[in-house]
C-alpha cells in the first residue's frame, strides 16, 4: 500500500527559516532509516506558500491568486510517499519521525493519506466506465 | 485487548522483526532459536502493550525482552552449558550488562546481511529459501507466505520449521561470504528475491491480494539489500528491473484480465514514479560496473530502453538487439536468443529476426515452446508469407496451455489471408 504523509506548515516554515542544523541531522537519519527499510518512495519539502499561487474555479472563469496563504495550520509543508504493508505500519513509522518545536513553541502535524493506485479503481470502475477511461488516455497521450 | 493495539504490534513487528531477529542470531548463533526469542517477545509484548501502552522505543523494548530471555533460556538449560559461556564470554566482551548491549547499534546493518546470506543460503531448497527470507526479512507471517504461494500454511510452517533445522545441522555460519564464494552466495539472494517478485508478478487479477502483494515484499527486500550491499552493481541492476517491471503492472492487463502486449499497453498508466526509481537504481548499478554487466544490470538495461520510450514506435530496438547479445554471452538461453531475434526484426526487419531464428530451430531446448513459431508468424506474416505464417500461428496455438493466448493465435492465424 502507497501512502502520503504530509507535513503541516507551521509559522516558521512559512516564513522560510530552515530548521536547526540538529534538526536537519536528526531529520536526515530517520530517513535514512525509512531507506534502509525500503519503506521510502519519494520525500520533498515545499518553499513557502508566497512562492506559490491558488487558481480558483467558478464555472468557466478561473481567478489566479498568488500566495502567502493565511490559513498556516492548513498548508502543506512536505510529503513522503512511502510503501507499507498497512496503515498501521505507516503509522509505526511515523510516530518515530522527529517533529521538534519551532522557536515560537509550534509543534506541526502529520497528516497519512492512503494513494490511489489502479487496483484500487479498478474494483470502483464499471466497463463502461473504464472504456471512458481509456479512451481519455489514449487521447491524452498524443496531447 | 483492542483490535487496535493488536494491528500496532503487528506493525511494530513487521519493522522490527528483521533487526530483531538478526541480532539475536549473534548472540545465540542459531536462526531457529533467534526466531523462537524474537516471537517470546512478542508474545510479552501482547500481554503487556494493551495495558501498558506501546513503548515509547518498541524495538528497543523487544529486543531487551528477548534478550533477557536468551540469557534466562541459556541458564536454565543445562544441555546449553556450553552455550552459556559461548553467550556469557560473548557479553563480556562487547558489553558488561545487558542494558548497555541492547543501546548498542553498531552492526545491525551487517547483522541483517549475515542474516540474508544464512537466509538464501544454498544448503536449502528454493521453496525453503524463499520461505525463510520472507518470513525473517520481510516480516510475513507463515498464512501470509502460504496464502500467496497457494500451498497450504502447514506446509509452509514445516518448510521454515525444516529449513532452520538444516541451517543448524550444516552449521552454517553467521557471516557474509568473502571473496570468491560472494558473488555466488549473492546470486543465491538474489535469485531468491526475484523469484518472490516473479511470483507476484504472474498473479492473475482475480488471486488473494496476498499474491500480487509479493512483488511489493520483493522490491522491498532488494530495496533493503542495496542499502546493505551498496557497492554490487547486480543490487542495483535487480531493484531496477523489478521497479520497472512494477511500473507495468497495472497497462498489462486488459479490462477482462486478458494480457497486453508491451505494443499495446497504455504507456500512461505505467507509475512513473517506479520508472523514475527504476532509471535512478540502474544508473547507481552503471557507475559501479567497471567490466561486463551482469545479467539483472542488462536486463534492467532493456526495460530501461522501454521505459524511456514515450511511444512504441520511439524504442531503441537496435539498443534493445545489443543488449540482448551481451545478455547472451552473460547468460546463454535460447529464450534470451529468441527475445534478440524480436529485437532485431523490429530494428532491421523481420529477415533479419527470421535468420536468427532458423538457427535457433534446430536446439532441443525450444521444441515445443509455442513462442518460437508464434514469433515465426509474426515475422512470415509481416514479410508477407502468409500461408506460412498461418502454419507456424495454428502450431503455437496447439503448443499453448494458456486458453487466453490460444485464442489470440488462432485469431492470428485466420487472419492470415
Amino acid at each position: 500500500m502507497r501512502f502520503m504523509v504530509i507535513t503541516k506548515a507551521t509559522a516558521d516554515s512559512e516564513a522560510g527559516r530552515p530548521p536547526a542544523t540538529e534538526d536537519f541531522a536528526t531529520m536526515g537519519s530517520f530517513i535514512q532509516e525509512l531507506m534502509d527499510a525500503g519503506v521510502l518512495l519519494a520525500a520533498d519539502g515545499l518553499h513557502p506558500s508566497t512562492q506559490g499561487a491558488r487558481i480558483y474555479f467558478d464555472g468557466e472563469k478561473k481567478t489566479v491568486v498568488d500566495g502567502p496563504f493565511t490559513e498556516t495550520k492548513e498548508l502543506i509543508a512536505g510529503f513522503f510517499l512511502v510503501e507499507t504493508k498497512s496503515l498501521e505500519e505507516c503509522v509505526e513509522w511515523f510516530k518515530r519521525c522527529p517533529m521538534p518545536r519551532t522557536a515560537d513553541g509550534e509543534q506541526p502535524n502529520l497528516e497519512i493519506r492512503r494513494v490511489i493506485q489502479a487496483e484500487d479503481f479498478e474494483a470502483a470502475m464499471t466497463p463502461e466506465l473504464r472504456a471512458a477511461a481509456e479512451q481519455r488516455d489514449q487521447e491524452s497521450r498524443y496531447n | 485487548m483492542t483490535t487496535d493495539t493488536h494491528r500496532a504490534i503487528e506493525a511494530v513487528w513487521r519493522i522490527e522483526a528483521p533487526r530483531l531477529i538478526a541480532g539475536l542470531t549473534r548472540l545465540v548463533h542459531d536462526v531457529g532459536t533467534a526466531e523462537e526469542l524474537a516471537q517470546d517477545a512478542l508474545v510479552a509484548a501482547l500481554e503487556q502493550w494493551p495495558a501498558a501502552g506501546v513503548p515509547g522505543n518498541p524495538g528497543a523494548w523487544l529486543m531487551t525482552t528477548a534478550k533477557r530471555r536468551a540469557i534466562d533460556q541459556i541458564r536454565r538449560n543445562e544441555t546449553f552449558r556450553r552455550k552459556v559461556e559461548e553467550v556469557g564470554r560473548d557479553l563480556q566482551e562487547s558489553s558488561p550488562d545487558i542494558g548497555a548491549l541492547v543501546a548498542e547499534d553498531d552492526g545491525i546493518g551487517d547483522d541483517r546481511l549475515r542474516l540474508v546470506f544464512v537466509a538464501c543460503h544454498p544448503v536449502l531448497s528454493t521453496e525453503a529459501r524463499t520461505a525463510l527470507t520472507l518470513r525473517l526479512l520481510g516480516g510475513l507471517t507463515t498464512d501470509e507466505i502460504a496464502r500467496a504461494f497457494l500451498v497450504p500454511e502447514p506446509t509452509v510452517a514445516q518448510r521454515i520449521v525444516r529449513a532452520k533445522k538444516t541451517l543448524a545441522q550444516a552449521r552454517v555460519p553467521f557471516e557474509v561470504p568473502q571473496g570468491d564464494e560472494l558473488a555466488a552466495r549473492l546470486a543465491s539472494v538474489l535469485e531468491v528475491v526475484y523469484l518472490i517478485f516473479n511470483e507476484g508478478y504472474s498473479a492473475t487479477a482475480g488471486d488473494d491480494w496476498m499474491r500480487p502483494a509479493l512483488c511489493e515484499d520483493a522490491l522491498r527486500l532488494g530495496r533493503i539489500l542495496a542499502r546493505l550491499a551498496p557497492r554490487e552493481p547486480e543490487v542495483h541492476g535487480l531493484v531496477a528491473l523489478m521497479e520497472i517491471q512494477a511500473s507495468r503492472a497495472v497497462a498489462r492487463t486488459g479490462p477482462g484480465g486478458e494480457p497486453v502486449l508491451l505494443a499495446d499497453q497504455n504507456r500512461a498508466r505505467w507509475d512513473h514514479l517506479l520508472i523514475r526509481r527504476g532509471l535512478a537504481a540502474l544508473d547507481r548499478a552503471e557507475a559501479l560496473i567497471d567490466d561486463e554487466p551482469g545479467p539483472y544490470v542488462l536486463q534492467a538495461a532493456i526495460a530501461a530502453c522501454h521505459a524511456r520510450a514515450t511511444r512504441f514506435a520511439d524504442t531503441d530496438w537496435s539498443r534493445i538487439a545489443r543488449l540482448y547479445e551481451r545478455l547472451a554471452r552473460t547468460m546463454p538461453s535460447p529464450v534470451v536468443e529468441l527475445n534478440r531475434a524480436v529485437a532485431l526484426s523490429m530494428a532491421y526487419g523481420p529477415e533479419t529476426g527470421l535468420a536468427l531464428l532458423d538457427q535457433l530451430t534446430a536446439l532441443p531446448a525450444l521444441r515445443g515452446y509455442h513462442l518460437l513459431p508464434s514469433v515465426r508468424g509474426d515475422f512470415l506474416s509481416r514479410l508477407g508469407r502468409h500461408a506460412e505464417a498461418r502454419t507456424e500461428f495454428e502450431r503455437a496455438a496447439s503448443l499453448t496451455r494458456n486458453e487466453r493466448e490460444r485464442t489470440l493465435l488462432l485469431d492470428r492465424a485466420a487472419g492470415c489471408d
